[in-house]
C-alpha cells in the first residue's frame, strides 16, 4: 500500500508541476483521480512498457480526458515515455494535449476530450476480447461529467446486453462539475441505483484510501456475466487543501507561491 | 445498391472474419443473409447511434473491420462527434453504410432525407466518400472500403435500383468511371442520380449534343484529373447530385475548378438548392419539385451550350 501512496504522490507532484509550467486547467481533475490510478499503473493493469501494442494487454480508457496530466504522469512513472516528456505538457511542437491524445504517446489507448465518448469505445474493446477468447480487461475512468452524457447511458445497457464483464466501469465521483456542483446542476443521485438498475454490479468505495481501491479492483468481475461498476468517491483537488471542492480549481493555474504551498503540502520539496 | 452491398459482404466476410456489421436496429428483409452465417460477427446495436459507433471504433482498435449500416441520417448526423473525434482521429477501418441517400425515401419526410451528409462527412479529415451510381458500384465500393485502411462512409440509395454500367466497372476509390466520352458537355453525377443523368445524355445524344458522363462515385478524394481533363476537353460541366448544392460534389468539383489557370470552363451545379422539401411526395415527384429531374438536366446542359456559342 506504502507503494501505491508513493506513487499517488508522484503523480500529483507531476500534475501540480505540469500545469504550472503549462499555466493550464484541470489541475482538481488531475488530483482527483491519482490515487485510483496509482493502484490501476502500480498494481493491477496488465501491460508492459516495453510492448505498448501488446495484443493481450489490459485496456484503460480515461473518458474525461481532461485528466490527461495524471495519465501522462502514470505512463511516464510506469516507464512508457520518459519522464522528461512531462515538461513538454501544452508546449508548441509536443504530443501531450490538455485532453488526452493517443496520437505520439506510447500507454494512451484512446483519444478522449468531449464527454461520453470513453464507455462506448471500451463496449468495443471489450466485445472483441469476449469474441477473441482473450483474457484482456477494459478500465474505464468515467466523470460526473460522463454519467450526464446520454451515450454512456446507452453503452451501459449495451454491456450489460452482451455480458460484458470483462469491463470495470470507475466513476471518479468528485461531485464538481465544470460550472457548478452536481447536485445543482443535474443531480446524479442516486448514482449507484442507477448503474445497479442499468444491470451493473456496483461497488461503492473511497477513491482516496488504496486498500479500497486495490480490494475493489482485486475483486472484478463482482458477478460472472454481468459488468462492473465501482463508484469512487472522491474530492476534486484532493490533497492541496485549497484546491479541494474548489470550482474554480478547474480553470485556475498554480502561481509559483501555490505551487510551492502544494508541494509542501504533498511533502514533496521543489 | 443495398442487396449489392450485403452480398459483397458476405463474400468477403466468408474469407476475413476481422469483418463485423453493426446495424442501428435497421436491416429488415436486408441483412438477414448475414445474421445466418456470421451471428457472431453481427450486432444489432439497438436505437443508439453514438454507442454504435464508439463501438465500431473499440472493436476496429482490436484489429476488427466494422461496417455500420443504418439510414437516412442516423448513423451520420447523430453521432458526428463519435465519427470525428473516435473514428476519423484514430483512423480506424470503420465502414459507416447508409440506406437512404438524398430523397430516396421520399413521402418518409424530410427527417429521412439525407441531403447534408455528403457536405458533412467531407469535412471530416481522414474520412473517404463515397456514393456509388448502381449497384455494380456499390457492390465494389463495398469491397474496397474494406480494404481501404481508414474510415468510409458509403452512401446507397434504395434495396435495388437499375443496373446502369453494361460491364463491371473499373471502380477505385478516389477515380472517375467515364461512361460515355462525349466532348460537347461533361455531367458529373454521384450516387443514384446516375439514372437520371443517362437518361438526360442520351436525350441530349439524340439532338445532337455528345455529353460526356463520369460517374464519380467517390467524391473524397476526388478525381481531379478527371475534372481538370473534362473542363479542357469539354468545355462544360454539369454536376449532379441527390444533396444541398452547398459541400456536396458540385462544391468539391467547384474547388478544383476554381484554382485552374488558363481554362475557360462555363460551369453549374445541379442540386437541392439550400431547402427542406416542404412538400410531401416520392424520390421521382421530389425530383421534379426540386429541379433534380430528367428535363432538368437537358435543360441546363441545353442552356449552357447555348450561352457558350
Amino acid at each position: 500500500m506504502e507503494d501505491y501512496k508513493i506513487l499517488a504522490t508522484k503523480i500529483r507532484a507531476h500534475v501540480l508541476r505540469m500545469t504550472h509550467r503549462a499555466g493550464s486547467a484541470h489541475v482538481g481533475s488531475s488530483l482527483s483521480i491519482a490515487d485510483i490510478l496509482a493502484v490501476l499503473y502500480g498494481g493491477i493493469l496488465r501491460i508492459d512498457p516495453n510492448r505498448p501494442d501488446w495484443a493481450d494487454r489490459d485496456r484503460f480508457i480515461l473518458s474525461k480526458g481532461h485528466g490527461s496530466a495524471a495519465i501522462y504522469a502514470a505512463l511516464a512513472e510506469r516507464g512508457f515515455f520518459p519522464k522528461e516528456w512531462l515538461d513538454t505538457f501544452y508546449q508548441d511542437g509536443s504530443h501531450l494535449a490538455g485532453h488526452i491524445t493517443h496520437h505520439g504517446v506510447p500507454g494512451v489507448e484512446a483519444s478522449t476530450g468531449s464527454l461520453g465518448h470513453g464507455l462506448p469505445i471500451g463496449c468495443g474493446m471489450a466485445m472483441a476480447a469476449k469474441h477473441d477468447g482473450q483474457m484482456h480487461r477494459v478500465f474505464i475512468i468515467l466523470s460526473d461529467g460522463d454519467c450526464e452524457e446520454g451515450s454512456t447511458w446507452e453503452a451501459a445497457l449495451f454491456a450489460h446486453q452482451h455480458q460484458l464483464d470483462n469491463m470495470v466501469v470507475i466513476v471518479d465521483y468528485n461531485k464538481v462539475q465544470g460550472f457548478g456542483m452536481v447536485k445543482d446542476v443535474l443531480d446524479l443521485e442516486p448514482l449507484a441505483n442507477k448503474w445497479l438498475s442499468f444491470g451493473w454490479m456496483v461497488s461503492e468505495i473511497d477513491g482516496h484510501i488504496p486498500e479500497q481501491i486495490e480490494s475493489a479492483l482485486l475483486g472484478v468481475p463482482f458477478k460472472e456475466k454481468l459488468p462492473s461498476c465501482i463508484i469512487a468517491h472522491t474530492v476534486k483537488g484532493k490533497g492541496v487543501s485549497f484546491m479541494e471542492n474548489q470550482v474554480a480549481w478547474h480553470y485556475k493555474s498554480p502561481s509559483d507561491e501555490q505551487l510551492h504551498q502544494a508541494l509542501v503540502e504533498l511533502g514533496v520539496t521543489d | 445498391m443495398r442487396r449489392a452491398f450485403v452480398k459483397t459482404l458476405i463474400d468477403m466476410a466468408g474469407v476475413d472474419e476481422r469483418i463485423y456489421l453493426l446495424v442501428g436496429d435497421l436491416g429488415y428483409s436486408l441483412v438477414e443473409p448475414f445474421v445466418e452465417k456470421f451471428p457472431r460477427r453481427f450486432v444489432n446495436m439497438g436505437v443508439a447511434e453514438q454507442n454504435m459507433t464508439g463501438v465500431a471504433t473499440g472493436l476496429a482498435l482490436c484489429g476488427r473491420v466494422v461496417f455500420i449500416y443504418s439510414i437516412a441520417n442516423f448513423p451520420t448526423l447523430r453521432c458526428l462527434e463519435q465519427i470525428r473525434n473516435d473514428i476519423c482521429y484514430h483512423n480506424v477501418n470503420v465502414n459507416i453504410v447508409t440506406g437512404g441517400g438524398g430523397l430516396t425515401y421520399g413521402a418518409l419526410g424530410t427527417t429521412h432525407h439525407a441531403t447534408e451528409d455528403i457536405a458533412i462527412m467531407r469535412a471530416l479529415p481522414n474520412m473517404t466518400v463515397i456514393a456509388p451510381g448502381d449497384p455494380l458500384e456499390a457492390g465494389q465500393a463495398t469491397q474496397a472500403s474494406a480494404e481501404w485502411p481508414g474510415p468510409c462512409y458509403l452512401r446507397l440509395g434504395r434495396t435495388e435500383e437499375p443496373v446502369i454500367h453494361k460491364t463491371i466497372p473499373d471502380f477505385q476509390i478516389g477515380r472517375a468511371i467515364k461512361i460515355t466520352n462525349g466532348r460537347d458537355a461533361t455531367l458529373i453525377s454521384t450516387g443514384g442520380m446516375l439514372y437520371n443523368t443517362m437518361q438526360a445524355a442520351e436525350y441530349l445524344s439524340q439532338r445532337g449534343i455528345e455529353a460526356r458522363v463520369l460517374s464519380m462515385p467517390t467524391i473524397k478524394p476526388l478525381d481531379n484529373e478527371a475534372v481538370i481533363a473534362a473542363a479542357g476537353e469539354t468545355g462544360v460541366i454539369i454536376t449532379v447530385e441527390e444533396h444541398n448544392i452547398i459541400g456536396g460534389l458540385g462544391s468539391a468539383v467547384a474547388e478544383v475548378l476554381a484554382e485552374l489557370t488558363d481554362v475557360n470552363v462555363t460551369f453549374k451545379r445541379i442540386g437541392v438548392k439550400d431547402t427542406f422539401c416542404l412538400e410531401v411526395g416520392s424520390e421521382a415527384y421530389l425530383q421534379k419539385a426540386y429541379s433534380l429531374s430528367v428535363d432538368d438536366i437537358v435543360t441546363t446542359v441545353q442552356s449552357l451550350k447555348q450561352g457558350r456559342s
